[in-house]
């Protein structure tokens, strides 16, 4: 029985060890606002913070986790008012939305590392999240907000 | 199962990609918010519009009534229903948003609801063509002012008093002289009951009295569920008792299944099922390529299910489609005459007696659509009914194309739409909600169809390849007296009937016959181009290749002549005028050209006003160059200057993008400026890497590793848009699509300007390292 703290909450898996923890999360935990984009980290879509570290959920194992604290975007803040969220909200950022929970776990991740990235350091942190519509410049400027105070 | 509970090596812990650092011009560092949009001037400023779109014919035509669009509740909550597809554009906020303006609702009281397919219910609703505010601005005006005027007549009735003395304001009804105020819930019942006014005789807001329509103060209604996890989008569908299914098709277009083996795949912890699923003979408009489906308790089973699975495929007649051989194919025919699609004076003659003639052929091979969220679909079919939940542009062809794949009456077919993880095209297709249906026939349960990123990539409906050949003539001064442009790509027809050879109307109308150059002698021409593969609308679709061979000819006239690109391009142009090409059967968007003509005043404007804004002619530092295109398509005027840097290892950055777009009267600038951002994205993304090839049959890539699209660290560092205001009776035009065609081309000027490289084959890829 593989153990792991999702959002706070403890779910066991006695399942496929391998199973990718993306696919763990949305089909058999619910937890659909992570998404797949690519399956091989690519594109991250799926990303989720474990302890305090962005990672790929689409090729990480539920096993790898095991033990482990997940935070997906449905854990980012109770209300859903993590300076991210409301900055992404502030400059209008989404345009179809799908890649935008990764895109802000993402960022969250980045902010608790280094809480005042320049705008190279922000470009070069978020160039492994692909948004197909093109919303570069606006999470660029949300990521910045966030950061300097929403 | 293992249990391992400190685990060394965790997979998928990478950190992300790494990138090179960016060289940016030091003017532009440091600035906290970059980029922006910019408004002239207020819009809508007339009462009502002198204009008719091509919204009546479309399929099932324009519904307007407010009965089958409009809610209104007990406590006032006003429900709006959005009845085009969300992909990104923000029409799932715009069109009710218009609706909630003229019946004077309280924006922080609506609530959008999605509407299913219906086609006969709500009017056409296929969301494609950027054709949604085109076409619905005044239905959904009308729609709320109907509603205005039944709640007007409702509280006039409860007073006493004649309805032209009361008025809706904010989400009341008042009658000034005795100060009394009804709020719309407490109309609501009545005004139900009130018969819905005739649209003749319907009274219009006056735009200066708009608090939403072109000011870009809403933000879209799904903003908060977006940044929270819970917008839910197609693959986000879960039913009781729902399977998981990936599918795995025949890797060339047409082939068969020869046999299969599941033992394997049978084996793999949480399958629980492999089975066939019907493919239909290519080509087939959208009906299902066939495979096997492997079923199972989560998508990661199945799709590891699939892996284990062992195939052999018949590859059919396609089997032996190749990308380099069909391009010298393409070349080849481009180099002969074809059939003449538009005629004016003496082609042929002119470009014998040109003193100069200057011949480009422009490349671009097929693209793949890969919007972040694959095809996904889930549905249940139990007996004769079927509800399908989908990510799908066109709910109501969607419905249809259920109802006949599974025989059954289309009444019996409900299709939710859900929202699209994009769309720019590729979910105008509905083959996946078509596979789902069949396996949960087959299945007794509820599915859903997960395609994985391979398979969109393998197995998409691409944007056409293309070769574009122009031969411009000049005189002695320099004047160009003769343009010669043949096109040869296989259509999109080709998709719906066998031996489609030449291209649709609606293709030879983006960018080809509808080029708006002030030359005497013009001769386009569309030799033929046989499909091998699937073939399909892709954002922007055949303005893509057209503006990129139209507008880079256009920098090779001014590098052959010494000019300036830009008064190069405004000469071409020439007097602002209504251009009425000599084409049987001119396809303009499905548009009457009385209210949509190919206006060269709007052209020039666009090109002006981004030359000033963008700053034209500016001192660039060595190694970077300006570029510009403009392009009108969607019945849109486009215009757009790209600053490229290169660097000594020919490696490309793009410090500044500024767009110039008309589009008519509009209704949410802020999402105008998004749709033109991201198209500077895409625009990009196509030039630098798109690039979809062919061997034995099969696509060559697979996943975003070896089909690029951008990323931020190589995108634009600020881009710039602005609107052009509107006449008053200036109609709207579209939005979703025309900022894309004009990037390529103002890249390829650029890089022109700052290496003397003229690239005349996309993408890009390295040839400024050469």
């Amino acid at each position: 029985m593989i153990k792991v703290k999702i959002n706070g909450q403890e779910q066991s898996w006695d399942g496929d060890p391998d199973l990718p923890l993306l696919w763990f999360l949305r089909d058999e935990a619910g937890l659909t606002g992570t998404k797949f984009g690519c399956g091989q980290a690519l594109c991250g879509a799926c990303t989720v913070i474990v302890d305090k570290e962005a990672v790929r959920s689409c090729i990480t194992s539920i096993n790898d986790v095991a033990g482990r604290e997940v935070t997906t975007i449905e854990g980012l803040h109770p209300n859903g008012d993590h300076p991210v969220q409301k900055a992404w909200r502030q400059v209008n950022v989404p345009q179809c939305g799908f890649c935008q929970a990764g895109q802000i776990m993402q960022a969250a991740a980045l902010l608790m590392d280094n809480p005042k990235p320049s705008h190279d350091q922000i470009r070069e942190a978020m160039s492994g999240n692909i948004c197909r519509c093109g919303c570069y410049q606006r999470i660029e400027n949300a990521v910045h907000l966030a950061s300097t105070g929403v | 199962m293992n249990f391992i509970e400190n685990p060394t090596k965790l997979r998928g812990f990478e950190k992300p990609i790494k990138v090179e650092k960016v060289s940016r011009r030091s003017i532009l560092k440091g600035l906290g918010i970059t980029g922006g949009f910019v408004l002239a001037a207020p819009v809508m400023s007339r009462q009502a519009f002198a204009y008719e779109t091509g919204a009546g014919k479309m399929p099932h035509g324009v519904v307007v009534d407010p009965r089958v669009f409009v809610a209104i509740a007990p406590d006032g909550t006003v429900t709006i229903l959005a009845h085009r597809a969300e992909m990104g554009t923000g029409v799932r906020t715009s069109l009710p948003l218009i609706v909630a303006e003229e019946m004077e609702a309280d924006w922080a009281k609506v609530k959008v609801q999605q509407a299913h397919g219906d086609e006969v219910k709500f009017g056409n609703q296929d969301t494609d063509g950027s054709r949604s505010t085109r076409h619905y601005l005044m239905p959904m005006r009308q729609i709320g002012a109907s509603a205005r005027t039944m709640l007007e007549q409702a509280a006039a009735k409860r007073w006493g008093v004649p309805a032209t003395e009361v008025k809706a304001v904010n989400h009341e009804v008042v009658h000034s002289a005795t100060s009394r105020k009804l709020g719309f819930g407490e109309l609501a019942a009545d005004a139900a009951k009130e018969s819905v006014p005739s649209i003749e005789g319907l009274k219009l807001k006056d735009p200066k009295d708009f608090r939403y329509l072109g000011k870009g103060q809403v933000g879209i209604v799904d903003l908060h569920d977006i940044t929270t996890g819970k917008a839910r989008y197609g693959a986000d569908v879960r039913l009781p008792g729902m399977k998981y299914a990936v599918i795995a098709r025949p890797p060339v277009t047409g082939g068969k299944l020869v046999s299969f083996d599941s033992d394997a795949a049978l084996k793999v912890p949480g399958v629980e099922k492999v089975m066939q699923v019907r493919g239909w003979p290519w080509p087939s408009k959208f009906q299902p390529l066939g495979g096997v489906a492997v079923i199972a308790r989560n998508t990661g089973a199945a799709i590891k299910g699939r892996d284990a699975l062992k195939l052999t495929w018949d590859d059919g007649a396609n089997g032996k489609y190749d990308s380099v051989a069909y391009r010298k194919e393409l070349e080849e025919a481009s180099r002969k005459p074809g059939l003449v699609v538009r005629q004016e004076g003496d082609a042929d003659a002119a470009l014998k007696g040109a003193d100069k003639i200057i011949v480009g052929e422009y490349y671009l091979p097929h693209l793949a659509h890969v919007s972040m969220e694959p095809p996904v679909a889930v549905a249940d079919v139990k007996g004769d009914k079927a509800e399908i939940w989908a990510p799908v542009q066109s709910p109501g062809g969607t419905r249809e194309d259920v109802a006949k794949t599974l025989g059954i009456p289309e009444g019996n077919v409900t299709v939710n739409v859900t929202l699209l993880g994009g769309g720019f095209g590729r979910k105008s297709k509905c083959d996946f909600a078509l596979e789902a249906a069949l396996l949960s026939k087959e299945l007794g349960a509820p599915v859903k169809v997960q395609w994985t990123r391979e398979d969109d990539v393998r197995h998409d409906f691409l944007h056409t390849v293309s070769v574009e050949r122009i031969e411009a003539g000049l005189d002695k001064s320099g004047k160009v007296v003769a343009w010669r442009h043949r096109s040869v790509a296989p259509s999109i027809a080709s998709t719906f009937a066998a031996g489609a050879k030449h291209e649709a109307p609606f293709e030879l109308g983006m960018g080809l016959v509808d080029m708006p150059f002030e030359i005497a002698n013009i001769s386009c021409e569309n030799p033929e181009a046989a499909a091998f593969t699937r073939i399909g609308w892709f954002r922007s679709v055949s303005n893509i290749p057209r503006a990129f061979a139209v507008q880079s000819m256009v920098g090779e006239i001014a590098a052959a002549t010494g000019r300036d690109q830009k008064e190069t391009l405004l000469a071409l142009i020439g007097s602002p005028r209504i251009v009425k090409p000599a084409v049987k059967d001119m396809w303009n968007y499905g548009e009457p050209l009385d209210s949509y003509p190919i206006d060269t005043a709007r052209l020039r404007k666009v090109v002006e006003l981004v030359a000033e804004k963008g700053e034209w002619g500016r001192q660039v530092p060595k190694g970077h160059g300006l570029g510009i295109a403009v392009h009108r398509s969607f019945v849109s005027y486009i215009a757009t200057i790209v600053e490229v840097a290169v660097d000594d290892k020919g490696k490309l950055t793009v410090p500044r993008v500024d767009t110039a777009i008309d589009c008519g009267t509009y209704v949410n600038p802020e999402r105008i400026a998004s749709q033109i951002e991201g198209a500077a994205i895409m625009g990009l993304s196509l030039a630098k890497y798109g690039e979809i090839s062919f061997k034995d049959g099969k696509v060559e890539q697979k996943n975003f590793d070896d089909f690029q699209v951008l990323r931020m660290d190589e995108s634009p560092v600020v881009t710039n848009v602005y609107i052009v205001p509107p006449g008053p009776d200036t109609p709207p035009s579209g939005v979703g699509e025309p900022g894309v065609p004009p990037f390529a081309p103002a890249l390829m000027n650029a890089i022109f300007a700052a290496t003397g490289k003229r690239i005349r084959s996309l993408p890009l890829g390295k040839q400024l390292e050469a």
